[in-house]
């Protein structure tokens, strides 16, 4: 048959919060591709479906919105796509609408809208099991003749209904050959169109449904504590602890894990080679470099988890509402708590999730702030400073000085971020206080499948990274640290000969009024680019020949005691909190803002803020007599 | 009996009413419309945030939504059948 050629593409739209995400990763099984960073936010995924019947379907996720008159980028996307005026993207065959059957007052507003776009469309009546258990009786047969379009009842998370639902909806492609590629203009509706299209939700909703749902009791009488002004706040700080300290404990077991594998590795491959360049420029460049990377995957992957979490079970709304009144203090909105607070974890995923944040205003000022948020690549920064200049003492019980310092490291990145903020939102970007319009979800018991899915999309995009973009640094780093290479019975380490060590000396004179030499200097240069390279670099300026990472850091930390003052340690701490030092994120920010300025005017303000205190501080230390 | 009418923004938690009348700029009542604040729903005000009330949370059409009493102000409420709850 000709349906060999037959390829069928689905676009699955609805409304937030409807199921949608589960009933792709039903119907695709996890064979999805994604694009880059994704965020907590969705993201434009692609999946592929191959039928027994030699039919190959691709799905399209389109990001989740409340109707076409699109305001965040994520919505614009979906509008786009259906308009056909995505570049590279045909217009799909068939609409596969998805609808929460427990809330279609709302989510039938956007299957009427799609539906006046002229596709075929098919609709998934979703978490019909929820909707039966809190009582609703919905006459299908008549909600299909109202609606005029197919229904069909899905349970997404358990996969029922899922395989009929595909089987109308590559049906419903059938009728509708060679359509492609079309624009639709789309013109924003007047207040009585908006109207009007509810009042027949409510005439079609009056016709189909015999008894309505119940109200969900249990996720009622948890609002009432989870939002309750005193313990609503209680909880909140309780989340966000249990979340920190688990990141910091469970890592560790896996980290090292992944610490001893490169290690054992890199001997392996050490020792298993010849001396020469190749042998250290794979040893000392590669997996040493790209292994200090790597070693926090199990840090990320485990924040990841926690934000999927309570992404899935309805909670980042809630954190949203709770924290509005805090962030509108510095004027930001109550979503701007969920990409500064997983810029705690890299402020890649964290730019990324200001999408959903509507206002341009705010979100350019949420992006710009978010890199001052203590990421998790300054942490081993902070953890060898503060093991090498912070004596361990208990400043009251078990309250010990090195961890306070600790704390007080991001409470100063938080701190700096909100203090960016207000003064960005009364300069630069000045502008009305955004409406605030939040839906805030019925709990939910979270799908384990989607929560692995999510943590495998990002596992597998911080590897990528690891291997592209910090890889190509490493070996630049390596070469420019080992050439040219020093000449007959030199006096100074060979790094002092190389381009590295030049540079280092030329920009000497700039970071001597900071208290950082030119081996701070050099160590700079690769910071720049990856702030966690920076203790390798370092390691490898000291010329230390630590055989495995834990003597480097052992050594490398007496070495440092030697050779700085507290000064310079105090300073450098500052430095660590305030500055850009990170490629991938002026990268990420390019993308967002679409042009090279916003990148350029973060990199800028940061280094001013950064190069202003670091030299106040070591001012100030140097007076206390710690120089 | 003239109903008595009030703005969303100025219930308090446990209040409920009619939505009457919605106003403000165009693009902002579309949008609240579009999240189910449409005239003829009925309307309760079920959390207020800590520090100060601000936003609320209010059930609407199955769903509850968060806005900031600002915003609410646009939407005109009778309480007329507050009583018969």
């Amino acid at each position: 048959m000709s349906d060999i050629h037959f390829s069928p593409r689905l676009a699955l739209a609805g409304n937030p919060n409807c199921g949608k995400t589960a009933l792709f990763n039903s119907l695709t099984g996890g064979r999805q591709k994604v694009g880059n960073y994704p965020g907590v936010t969705v993201e434009k995924k692609e999946g592929i479906i191959l039928r027994d019947d030699g039919v190959v379907v691709r799905i399209l996720d389109l990001p989740g919105t409340y109707s076409l008159d699109a305001k965040t980028p994520d919505e614009m996307i979906a509008r786009d796509v259906l308009m056909g005026k995505v570049e590279g993207e045909d217009r799909p065959d068939v609409i596969l609408a998805v609808a929460d059957a427990n809330s279609l007052e709302r989510n039938l507003g956007l299957v009427l809208e799609m539906k006046a776009l002229g596709y075929p469309i098919v609709l998934a009546l979703n978490m019909m099991d929820l909707a039966h258990e809190r009582g609703a009786e919905i006459d299908l047969t008549v909600l299909s003749s109202e609606l005029g379009i197919p229904v069909f009842p899905t349970v997404a998370i358990k996969k029922e209904g899922v395989a009929t639902l595909l089987t109308q909806a590559i049906e419903a492609a059938k009728g509708n050959p060679g359509q492609n590629p079309v624009s639709i203009e789309w013109h924003p509706p007047t207040i009585k169109e908006v109207q009007d299209r509810f009042k027949r939700v409510d005439e079609i909703l009056l016709a189909s449904v015999k008894k309505s749902a119940r109200p969900l009791i249990w996720s009622e009488k948890l609002d009432r504590i989870v939002l309750h002004p005193v313990w609503g706040s209680v909880i909140l700080v309780t989340v966000l602890a249990v979340v920190f300290q688990a990141i910091f404990i469970w890592a560790t077991a896996p980290a090292d894990l992944i610490k001893d594998g490169i290690e054992a590795l890199g001997n392996f491959v050490g020792s298993a080679m010849g001396p020469g360049p190749l042998n250290s420029l794979l040893v000392d460049g590669v997996i040493k470099g790209v292994g200090s990377v790597l070693v926090f995957l199990p840090q990320i992957l485990l924040l990841f988890f926690f934000l999927l979490l309570l992404e899935d079970t309805g909670y980042m709304a809630r954190a949203a509402f709770l924290m509005d009144r805090v962030m509108g203090k510095v004027g930001l909105h109550g979503r701007a708590f969920i990409p500064l607070l997983s810029s705690f974890a890299c402020a890649i995923p964290g730019i990324m999730a200001t999408r959903t944040i509507e206002n341009k205003r705010d979100r350019l000022t949420t992006i710009l702030v978010a890199p001052l948020m203590t990421c998790s690549a300054r942490l081993p920064v902070y953890s060898l400073l503060i093991a090498a200049f912070i004596p361990n003492s208990s400043v009251w019980g078990p309250i010990r000085l090195q961890g306070l310092v600790m704390l007080l490291l991001y409470f100063g990145g938080a701190a700096a971020a909100l203090g960016m903020a207000w003064i960005f939102k009364r300069t630069l970007l000045k502008g009305a206080k955004p409406p605030l319009m939040l839906e805030l979800p019925t709990y939910k018991i979270p799908s384990w499948r989607s929560i692995l899915y999510g943590l495998r999309e990002r596992a597998w995009i911080f590897i990528r990274r690891a291997g592209t973009v910090i890889l190509a640094i490493t070996i630049i780093l390596w070469f420019v640290a080992s050439y040219p290479k020093a000449p007959e019975g030199a006096s100074e380490p060979p790094i002092h000969y190389s381009y590295a060590g030049r540079v280092g000396h030329a920009i000497e004179p700039v970071l001597k009024p900071l208290g950082f030499d030119w081996r701070i200097g050099i160590a700079f240069i690769p910071g720049f680019a990856a702030r966690e390279v920076m203790i390798s670099a370092l390691a490898t300026v000291y010329s230390i020949e630590g055989k495995d990472d834990e003597a480097t850091a052992g050594a490398l930390t007496d070495v440092l005691k030697s050779q700085w003052s507290v000064a310079t340690a105090l300073s450098l701490m500052v430095w660590y909190i305030l500055a850009c030092q990170c490629l991938s994120t002026l990268a990420v920010t390019r993308r967002e803002t679409n042009s090279w300025r916003w990148p350029a005017f973060m990199l800028a303000y940061m280094t001013v803020l950064a190069y202003g205190a670091s030299f106040i501080t070591y001012s100030v230390a140097r007076m206390m007599g710690l120089g | 009996m003239t109903s008595p009418r009030c703005r969303l923004g100025e219930m308090s938690a446990g209040m409920s009413g009619v939505i009457v009348n919605t106003s403000g700029p165009i693009e902002l009542r579309r949008r609240l419309l579009e999240m189910g604040l449409l005239e003829g729903s009925v309307v309760t005000l079920v959390h207020e945030a800590p520090f100060g009330g601000d936003p609320i949370a209010v059930r609407v059409r199955g769903a509850l939504l968060a806005l900031r009493r600002n915003e609410a102000n646009l939407i005109e409420v009778s309480r007329e059948n507050e009583g018969e709850k």
